[in-house]
């Protein structure tokens, strides 16, 4: 294979070309209360070639991978319509390599019977549980294998597992819905999602809880993220802004994410990273064949670097961070998040709660979005701090704002830092793209809280 | 595709190929220039079939050994749920219009000159503005055969023209952008210019808000973001079945205002969202949602039709895997009440445009609650400048369920939504304070 990509790849008149091959199989199980809604299988098999010609883009994607060639020069000719000026391109080393995917109980070679016993018992807690109207539970696991090819040399194959699973309770009563999800994911460990039936049961029954819990009153407040909504956090207020394809061509935009700028306190240091192993978002390779990196984003509360693909590091004069991923052959590679996560501090969770009147604890995650300047995101799970305690649980909360304010806003990080890997990021139409978020519990002051 | 069929029918009851194919080629401007051309095209292959009563299901993209794929299927039948429908025999459907052969007249360089001028047009007007744009064209052909003697086959053109716009100054963000979507080529700009602009025109000054309940105005953006994603939910009839909609037993009652009427319609001539039948050989339909308050039907597939006692509404539509109740486009009818009219009876008010996040909310109660990335104040019946900072919550039951106002003009938001304004007496706004 190697050496007939590299002859396909010879002999053009472009800056750089690369070629990218996927073969895919997708075991997906849904449940929709007691229905086994949908047990299938998906194959496939695709690839897309990616030109550049005088810093001009052409992208050809298909299904059948014959006469990759003519694919070849039409990339090429579409890059050469567009291109009018110097390409400018992160120099790297070009690397030869196969990447065996690590895994410790492999959760395609789970029997299908297996899945679902599991699955059944988890179904089955859910709706035993008394007020819970229904359930849905998404199971899907997925095995790749992406050839990739460059102009320069670089031949590289991965081969890479990944496993999701939500669960959602829907309690109901007197015409009122709620709904409490729990969302998990590995890159490769089935037991990653077995033994959870205390869990899911204690999900059901705060699910039941909140048909009766108060809506939170609309308004600023004093509010403590647990370590899933703070990670989530740290992704939609700070991961998505530090994406230097925002950046590099938005001059105005450089100016406000300048390196040195301080965006938080000497305590907050905020990083992104493939290289950390055995996470949701990490490889070796991003899909440019750069090798993954660990990225300081904000060291002591001070904007230190941000993240790229060869293209946004070189025109801003930065070094590449292996962030460059494509969710599929379908998607050229886009400047992408890996594992994001505030590093812990040292404040427990007590001593945070301890000194607030009157503020809101929010955990566990139900979405998240972003505009660059704003975020919002919301909450699965919200209980009311009064005199330093805990105090009532309240219906989910969506809480926003500015991400220049809020992370001068955050006034304690804890020391119990987690990562939560059920999370999919989306950018543009690439979604969902395995990714993990973490963080220790922090607090932050004046969050704007929406109201019901 | 008559091979897998064959292949299938020998081992079970009852079978079904869905084919796909697709080509498009989106031209992207990006930071005001061109950036990128791309051409991809795709073809899959999906087989359900229905052995001991049961439903097994496999899909393939690019090529796939007939056997193989058959194989894939049998593995699954037996732990899926029992299919509770047959395969529909027909094969005659009326003919909408979604082909429009001119599609592959347009040249490459015809979309990139319309996305130029597109840009121009907004810098003219904005010169600081950063624009990202698509212009998109492409073509889709499904052909559907079963055991039963059922096949449909058509073909679909589209056309795309979307703009996203950032302003910036210092630490503040204005995004406004719209787009246009059709199954005939979209000669001129002007449309989304027009919009865009109006948008920069009432967005140039920033003015504050304060923490209260008043009066909203939705616009169609603003409804297709706030409003649309819990109804569509709650007319799912998978939702209703699984007892999970609101409106599960409102069928006939009077829920809405009187003034508010929504239905599906995937008969539209030249929508990209119409078709002759859906993915699994229902003809396509006009089905009323809400007529004048008053629930009236909601959204289904075979099988959930089959389970809930009644008929598929055609909106059986694969996102992926098996068949699943989709909306088609949406149509909200429109009032007599002029927007301008609207503003001028708000002593204090805002109107939403685009609102962020609203879908993380509850859905299935209704709820929303989102940030107003794009919105303005009403201040004495004139609109006075842009909101910042600031976060909307309520539950769509409770706003439409009393309407001051529905607005006289309507227009498509993204293609698969039509509206007019929405006014609203009273909603939660909540801001910064200072
Ligand atoms: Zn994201």
């Amino acid at each position: 294979m190697r050496d007939e990509l590299a002859d396909v790849l010879k002999g053009h008149n472009a800056d750089y070309v690369e070629i990218r091959l996927e073969e895919s199989q997708i075991t997906r199980i849904i449940y929709r209360g007691e229905r086994l809604e949908e047990v299938g299988t998906t194959s496939s098999v695709g690839g897309n070639v990616r030109a550049l010609v005088k810093d001009g883009w052409g992208f050809v994607s298909f299904n059948h991978a014959d006469k990759l060639r003519d694919k070849v020069e039409l990339a090429i000719k579409q890059a050469r319509l567009v291109g009018k000026e110097d390409s400018k391109f992160s120099q790297i080393e070009p690397v030869v390599d196969i990447v065996i995917a690590k895994t410790k109980r492999n959760p395609t070679t789970v029997p299908l019977a297996s899945k679902k016993q599991l699955l059944d018992e988890y179904n089955d807690i859910i709706l035993s549980t008394p007020k819970i109207q229904t359930s849905n539970i998404g199971y899907h696991d997925s095995r790749r294998k992406i050839t990739f090819a460059n102009s320069e040399g670089t031949y590289i194959e991965q081969n890479k597992l990944d496993l999701n699973l939500r669960l959602t309770a829907i309690a109901t009563e007197d015409g009122q819905v709620q709904q409490i999800g729990l969302s998990l994911g590995s890159q490769g460990d089935f037991s990653a999602i077995e033994g959870l039936q205390d869990q899911v049961r204690e999900m059901a029954q705060r699910a039941v809880r909140l048909l009766s819990a108060p809506h939170a009153k609309g308004g600023e407040y004093t509010v403590v993220l647990d370590p899933v909504l703070a990670g989530v956090f740290a992704h939609e207020a700070f991961g998505h802004l530090s994406e230097s394809d925002f950046v590099y061509e938005n001059q105005r935009l450089c100016d406000i994410m300048v390196l040195g700028r301080r965006f938080g306190d000497e305590h907050l240091n905020i990083v992104d990273g493939a290289a950390v192993p055995g996470l949701r978002g990490s490889y070796k390779y991003d899909d440019e064949g750069v090798p993954a990196a660990k990225t300081y984003l904000i060291r002591e509360g001070i904007l230190e670097s941000r993240l790229h693909s060869r293209e946004t590091a070189a025109k801003m004069g930065e070094m590449p961070t292996g962030n460059a991923r494509a969710l599929n052959y379908v998607f050229p590679p886009i400047v992408r998040m890996t594992n994001t996560f505030i590093e812990p501090g040292s404040v427990s969770l007590e001593d945070m709660l301890s000194d607030i009147k009157e503020g809101i604890y929010a955990k566990d995650w139900y979405g998240g979005t972003t505009s660059l300047e704003m975020f919002t995101f919301s909450a699965a799970e919200a209980y009311m701090i009064r005199n330093g305690k805990l105090a009532e649980l309240l219906r989910p909360v969506v809480l926003s704002g500015n991400v220049f304010v809020t992370l001068n806003n955050i006034n304690a990080i804890g020391n119990d830092l987690q990562m939560s890997q059920g999370g999919g990021c989306g950018k543009g139409q690439q979604v969902p793209l395995p990714v993990s978020n973490g963080s220790p519990h922090i607090r932050i002051r004046r969050c704007l809280i929406g109201g019901g | 595709m008559e091979e897998i069929l064959s292949r299938a029918k020998k081992v079970t009851e009852q079978a079904e190929v869905f084919q796909i194919s697709s080509k498009r080629t989106p031209v992207h401007f990006q930071a005001n220039r061109l950036k990128q051309i791309q051409t991809k095209e795709s073809a899959s292959t999906a087989l359900r079939l229905i052995k001991g009563g049961k439903i097994g299901f496999s899909q393939a993209s690019g090529f796939i050994e007939p056997e193989t794929l058959v194989n894939m299927a049998m593995e699954t039948y037996q732990f899926s749920m029992p299919a509770k429908f047959n395969f529909p025999s027909s094969n005659v459907y009326s003919q909408i219009d979604i082909f429009d052969p001119q599609i592959d007249e347009v040249t490459i360089d015809d979309m990139v000159e319309l996305g130029e001028k597109l840009i121009t047009a907004m810098r003219q007007h904005t010169p600081d503005i950063l624009c990202e744009a698509s212009v998109t064209k492409g073509i889709i052909s499904v052909h559907i055969i079963n055991s039963e003697g059922g096949e449909a086959s058509y073909g679909k053109s589209f056309f795309d023209l979307s703009l996203e716009g950032v302003l910036i100054q210092n630490d503040d963000m204005l995004f406004v952008g719209d787009s246009q979507s059709s199954c005939r080529p979209i000669f001129n700009f002007k449309t989304v210019a027009k919009e865009v602009t109006r948008q920069l025109e009432l967005a140039k000054k920033i003015v504050s808000i304060s923490t209260k309940s008043m009066p909203v105005i939705f616009t169609p953006r603003g409804v297709a973001s706030a409003l649309m994603a819990p109804l569509v939910s709650a007319f799912n009839g998978k939702i209703v079945l699984d007892g999970a909609s609101p409106l599960k037993d409102k069928r006939g009652e009077k829920v809405f205002d009187e003034n508010f009427s929504l239905w599906d319609d995937a008969t539209l001539p030249y929508q990209i969202a119409s078709c002759p039948c859906d993915d699994e050989e229902v003809p396509s339909q006009r089905t009323p949602l809400i007529d004048h308050g008053v629930v009236s039907q909601f959204l289904y597939d075979l099988q959930t039709a089959a389970l809930a006692n009644t008929q598929s509404t055609g909106n059986g539509s694969r996102h992926g895997g098996l068949p699943t109740p989709s909306p088609s486009s949406l149509i909200i009818g429109e009032g007599d009440v002029p927007f301008r009219d609207m503003v001028k009876d708000i002593k204090q008010g805002l109107i939403i445009d685009q609102l962020m996040g609203a879908e993380q909310g509850n859905l299935l109660n209704g709820d929303f609650s989102g940030n107003v990335l794009l919105g303005y104040k009403v201040e004495g019946g004139e609109i006075v400048g842009r909101v910042k900072d600031t976060m909307v919550s309520g539950n769509v039951y409770q706003v439409l369920k009393q309407l001051e106002a529905v607005g006289q003009e309507t227009r498509w938001v993204g293609g698969l939504l039509r509206t007019p304004c929405l006014y609203c007496p009273s909603l939660s706004v909540a801001t910064k304070a200072g």
